[in-house]
Formats: structure tokens, sequence, C-alpha cells
């Protein structure tokens, strides 16, 4: 009997258990998956919270639902990998023999990371979204809160889902518009890049929405520290932005499992080969979604879309077949821009947002870059998606894994530096 | 689009940014770093020895990896080159403008 582990039950994760449990044969390989935590969050819910559009009880589940009958959940944490062994150690002491693992244990915020942001105001003043205690805290913040300078601000890049925090920004501005107190709030939108978002050609559409929702935008600010008694974020530059309410994304850092293997890069990012997926570590290593340090998105589609081609090298790897180097960073995401509207993008490694119809090309029924409310519509059913097939490992139909380039008006290939 | 520095010819994008790291020398980062407003000293070049040492390892720049370098930090950085550290530095080392992301 042979062992495959799985280190982290999130969405990379479950995937790829439930992707594997189908492919390979039980009487030959024992899955196991490894996960401290016994809850699943739907990540993309934490950015809905905090507006009581979505209610808590709708984006978490038991981790054990969406673990397939013959993989073994091992509910313990990991202390580290020891890829000279071929073995993981646990906390408790105890080893876990591999022949193949993946790593899948993703990234969390760390606002530790910056002076004074984990300080007295957090979780009072200074709140965020990409947990769900911070998220559902800063729901309540927001249910009672009289109005003023509310700061929505990206530490560092990468973060997870980059979209994330311009979409907080929009819903904000209709949050405030619906409860009647628009014009008591101020928005600023402050951020490490030079615009609004990664990509230059999307950056111009989410540039416009910007403007129209009076949605003012702090370019190129690296923060340095967090000043809680004056309620200023201050940048290297010395330049400061006040606030009364700072909504912020902390660094984020993969697991610290990461660090204690002693394998991770400066932020805890696994090294791995962008198109197979194998580590850099050892080949008997896979990485997954948030967890890899590779050029892609840090989001759920992008783990969906890995998994599909993780699980076919996988196969490969076993049988000592060569590795199939196709994973094109396909990323696919719906922009939330408020007032039940949203857009849609799909890009690449190589190839930027562009306009154009997805899935099905000339047709739709979605519009790449451009806010309808079909799109909004798309991602509202995507929690249905997630719960009921992606983390199932079930096929989504018409959407591939690597980036169908017709229906869409693509500019000529960027070249790869 | 090419430019001229100190009488060689060198391909520059529309932002100024040399296209090919190899038709870089020191005199070119000195023109550049003057259209920037920077006089060239020492502890310029320093840093601009790693950002090309990292360049060439094939290492993303970043405002932690400068911090995390031991070359520098940060405040000095900014100092050294006022506005945007990061671009002007790349700029006058010959390298591409970073893409702190995806």
């Amino acid at each position: 009997m042979k062992n495959l582990l799985i280190l982290g039950a999130g969405t990379a994760g479950t995937m790829m258990a439930n992707h594997l449990q189908h492919e390979l044969p039980e009487a030959e390989w024992n899955i196991q998956i490894v996960d401290k935590r016994a809850t699943h969050y739907y990540q993309p819910g934490f950015l809905f919270l905090p507006f009581d559009i979505y209610k808590p009880k709708q984006i978490k589940k038991p981790i054990s639902q969406f673990i397939p009958k013959g993989v073994g959940y091992v509910q313990e944490q990991v202390d580290k990998v020891l890829p000279e062994e071929n073995k993981v150690l646990l906390e408790n002491g105890q080893k876990l023999p591999y022949d193949v693992l993946i790593v899948a244990t993703g990234t969390h915020i760390a606002p530790e990371e910056t002076e004074g942001m984990a300080g007295p105001l957090w979780q009072k003043d200074i709140f965020d979204f990409y947990s769900f205690e911070g998220s559902k805290n800063l729901r309540d913040k927001l249910r009672t809160w009289e109005g003023g300078k509310l700061v929505v601000h990206i530490s560092e890049m990468p973060i997870k889902c980059p979209v994330a925090p311009l979409e907080f920004a929009f819903l904000a501005d209709s949050f405030f518009i619906n409860k009647g107190m628009r014009d008591k709030v101020e928005i600023t939108f402050v951020t490490p890049m030079d615009g609004a978002f990664t990509k230059p050609k999307a950056t111009e559409a989410l540039q416009h929405l910007l403007d129209e929702k009076q949605i003012s935008i702090v370019p190129d600010f690296n923060i340095e520290r967090v000043d809680n008694e004056r309620k200023m974020i201050v940048d290297y530059a010395d330049r400061e932005v006040p606030f009364d309410l700072l909504v912020t994304v902390p660094t984020n850092m993969g697991d610290a499992m990461i660090e204690r293997s002693g394998f991770g890069d400066a932020l805890n990012y696994v090294p791995t080969n962008k198109a197979t997926l194998q580590s850099e570590v050892k080949d008997n290593i896979f990485v997954i979604g948030d967890a890899t340090n590779i050029p892609a998105s840090k989001a759920g589609s992008v783990a969906h879309f890995e998994a599909e081609i993780l699980t076919e090298n996988i196969k490969r790897f076993i049988a000592g077949q060569a590795l199939k180097d196709e994973f094109d960073g396909h990323s696919n995401c719906f922009i939330e821009t408020g007032h039940g509207k949203a857009i849609l993008i799909d890009f690449n490694y190589t190839h930027e947002p562009v306009t154009g119809t997805f899935p099905f090309p000339g047709v739709g029924p979605l519009k790449l870059l451009q806010e309808t409310r079909m799109n909004h519509m798309g991602k509202m059913a995507f929690r249905w998606i997630y719960w009921n097939m992606l983390i199932k490992g079930k096929h989504i139909p018409f959407v591939s894994a690597t980036m169908n380039e017709a229906g869409k008006d693509l500019e000529p290939k960027k070249e790869l530096v | 689009m090419e430019k001229t520095y100190n009488g060689t010819a060198v391909h520059v994008n529309d932002q100024g940014y040399l296209t090919d790291f190899n038709e870089w020398n020191r005199e070119v980062g000195m023109e550049i770093a003057a259209e920037e407003e920077i006089e060239m000293t020492d502890e310029h070049w320093e840093v601009i020895d790693y950002i090309q040492d990292q360049f060439q390892k094939d290492v993303a720049l970043s405002i932690r990896g400068i911090k995390n370098s031991g070359v520098i930090n940060i405040k000095d950085f900014y100092r050294l080159f006022p506005g945007g550290p990061l671009k002007k530095a790349s700029k006058i080392a010959g390298i591409p403008k970073p893409v702190s992301c995806i």
C-alpha cells in the first residue's frame, strides 16, 4: 500500500482529495488529508458578511462533510515536512509517511507584520475581512457606525483574491447609499500598486468605476506603520492617510509550517514550477492553490483550474511518465461593483483581462470586463456551485482548465518576461 | 524606441525602462539617474548592484525583498530614490519595471 498525503483541507486540498479518490486505485493507495481545523469556510462570502448580505451559516460547513469516503481525515496540527525522510511530523510527535505529498496549506493574514496594525485599535476601528472573525466583527461595527473616513487598504502584494479590496469599496458605496448615509462617509482606496488593479486593461475599467462612485485612490502607498493614537496610516515616504474606520488587507503569508520545514520564500510560499505544479523542493512534493509562489492570482478559481492539471500530473508521476507542463495561470473572477451588478474577468499568465463573452464564444451569457446584472447573478450562483460542485471536484461544464481564447477580444500576446 | 545615453543608443519602452539589460552600463545608469534628478553616490550604487544581482537571479523585486536584503533599510531607500524607489531604482538599474503582483 502506498501513501498519498494532502496537507490542508481548504478549497484546493479538498478538491484534490475528491479528484484523487476517483482516480487512484483504492487497493493500492491510502489517501489521507491533514488539517487541524473543523470548519470549511466559503471564503468569497467573507466579502458579503460585513454588509449583512450573507449570514454566517451560509458560508460555513464542517470540513468532514466534504472529505470523500475512502479518504482519511487526520485532524491534527502539522509541525513540519521532512523531505529527506518522506514523512510529515505532526505536533503530537507522530510521523506520517508518504510516497506523494501535496501541500495545500493556503495563505493567511499576518497583521503583526506591520507596526501598530495589530495594536489597540485592532478589531475596534481596524478590521480585516479575510478571516471569518474579522468579517463578522466588521459586520457588527458597520451596523452601528455613524460615518466618517472609511479607508480600504492593501498592505503588500501578493494577496488572496486581489480584486476583493476593490469590491469591498464598491459594496461599501452601495451599502451606505442604501442606508441613506453616503454623504456622511468619505471612502478612500489605498494601495501599494500604481493603480486600482494589477492588470492595466482592467485597471482602466475599474478606475472609471472608482470615479463614478466618488471613491478616491491613493496609489504607490507602501505602509510603514499604523499610528493608533492619531488614527493614521503612514507610508515609508511619510505620507499619512487619516481614518475613522480602517478596513485593511494585512500582509498575506503562507503557513508557518512551511517556514518550519525550511523551504518557503520570504513570505512562506513554496517554490513551485508554474506549469507543472511540482515543487522545487523534491520531485514527490507537489503544491496547489495559495501555498505556491507561482505568478498567478491566489484565488479559488485558480486552485480549481490547477486541480485538473495536478490530478493528471500526480497520475503521470506515479506512472513514471513526464509531467504535463500545461498550467497557464488561468484565473476567472467576478468583481462585485455594487447595486446588484458585477464585472467578470478571465485571464492567464500571458493574457490580460479583455472584453468578450463567457463561457460560450460570441454568446455569453456572461460579458467580460463589463458591468452587468447577469454577472452579479453568476457570482451569487457561485456559492451553490462551490458547495455542490467545485470542492467536490465535479467538472464545471463549459469552463476549461486552460484559458479559451475564442470569443475574446484579444490583443497580441505580450512577451513573456 | 531608441534613446541615446552617453553616446550609445539603447532600447527603452514607452516609460523609459531599458528593454535589454545587456545594453546597460554605469554611464547609462548615471544619465538615467540625472533625468530623475538623482545624483548617484556609493550608497546608491550599492543598492543598484543588489537589484541587478536579484534580477539576474530571477527574483522579483519588492519592498519586502529590499527590507530583508540587509543592504539598506526602507527609510533610506526612499531617501536615496525619492518618490517611487522601486520604480526609479529599477529604471536606473536598466531592468524592467517591477510587477509586484498578479
